[in-house]
């Protein structure tokens, strides 16, 4: 018997390409950020409030967005004006780079302050799969549970900002702010984390400050209609 | 389940590592991975998958070694530090609260082993 050392990283050919998307948003001075939760927590809505709020403030922001099957998520986001395309994974439950790459085809990357991708609606597969962004935003609403980042570990330790979304029913909900905070806190000290409501507007302005955080390239203040 | 990505990612990792090996070295009897406990890929679920993706490849008599890693963190204070789990991550020495993790995201193919038996020529 003999053994043969090979040492290599088994998502070696997705962080291959990540790496080189994360080059081509440098060059383009576009911030890109990976949005990543479970089902129903309110991803697209708040999503579709930040990129109005960025129409209002000026600043230019598209978003790719993921799912199984539908179009009716790009439909909804493409209501606030931005330009928005849907990646229909045919039941896979992550987004991987290769498929990135594939549908900016036709985008000037260097028009855009920020990049969303909205990421299949899935708490473990995602968080092994660099898309090349420069954010990892982890998202919980307070209708799931003060627990669930303890409860998915992996996944939020990898986000650099974990946002709290419908915090408008938090009462309802009966919230326990602190537990939730102290459950991020346990798994990802590091992380920002971000308080919001897509239905008052809350913690959007902060959310969308937190995006454009390393953004040193100004842009044109025209707005891009969607097609 | 995207521990069917990987294993097919695994299985073509080797295959394409397989050209370089300078001699007829028989066949694949085991490939030996590292999987952090911080990878987001569930061990069992990747032995399942495996079985399916190895099947009809050079691969498909070769065992799946799963070396289970653990989170390491890089403690300020007391240095490289290994944690019991992934939900907790406070310096099991000091007690406090360290974000910075070296260790438990591998997903690394380690290496094959062969049984040097080299096939007999049809």
């Amino acid at each position: 018997m003999s053994t043969q050392d090979l040492r290599t990283n088994i998502l070696a050919k997705n962080d291959t390409l990540a790496e080189a998307l994360r080059g081509r948003y440098r060059e383009s001075g576009v911030q890109v950020s990976n949005w990543v939760s479970s089902p129903g927590t309110g991803k697209t809505e708040l999503l579709t409030e930040l990129l109005r709020e960025s129409r209002r403030q000026g600043t230019i922001g598209a978003a790719l967005v993921g799912d199984c099957a539908t179009d009716n998520d790009a439909r909804r986001l493409a209501e606030s004006g931005a330009p928005v395309r849907q990646i229909e994974t045919e039941s896979m439950c992550h987004l991987e780079a290769d498929m990135i790459a594939s549908h900016l085809d036709g985008w000037d990357l260097s028009e855009l302050d920020f990049l969303v991708i909205e990421n299949v609606g899935n708490l473990v597969c995602p968080s092994a799969y660099d898309l090349g962004e420069g954010t990892r935003v982890a998202l919980l609403s307070v209708t799931e549970g003060e627990d669930k980042p303890v409860k998915y570990p992996q996944l939020f330790h990898s986000a650099d900002t974990v946002v709290i979304t419908k915090i408008d029913l938090a009462e309802a909900v009966e919230w326990d702010r602190a537990s939730a905070l102290s459950a991020i806190g346990s798994v990802n000290p590091n992380a920002t984390v971000i308080e919001t409501s897509a239905r008052s507007g809350q913690g959007v302005r902060e959310l969308l400050t937190n995006l454009l955080a390393e953004s040193a390239v100004s842009k044109t203040p025209e707005y891009q209609e969607a097609p | 389940m995207h521990e069917l990505s990987v294993a097919h990612a695994i299985v073509s990792t080797v295959v394409t590592a397989l050209p370089e090996s300078p001699e007829p070295r028989g066949r694949i009897t085991s490939v030996r991975v590292a999987v952090g406990a911080l990878s987001g890929v569930v061990p069992q679920a990747l032995e399942f998958a495996y079985d399916v993706a190895a099947e009809g490849t050079p691969l498909a008599d070769a065992a799946l070694r799963i070396e289970g890693m653990p989170v390491v963190i890089d403690c300020p204070a007391c240095g490289h530090q290994e944690l019991s789990g992934t939900t907790d991550f406070h310096c099991p020495s000091c007690g406090e609260l360290c974000g910075n993790v070296v260790g438990g995201k591998e997903l690394q193919v380690l290496d094959v082993t062969f049984d040097d038996i080299p096939a007999r020529a049809s």
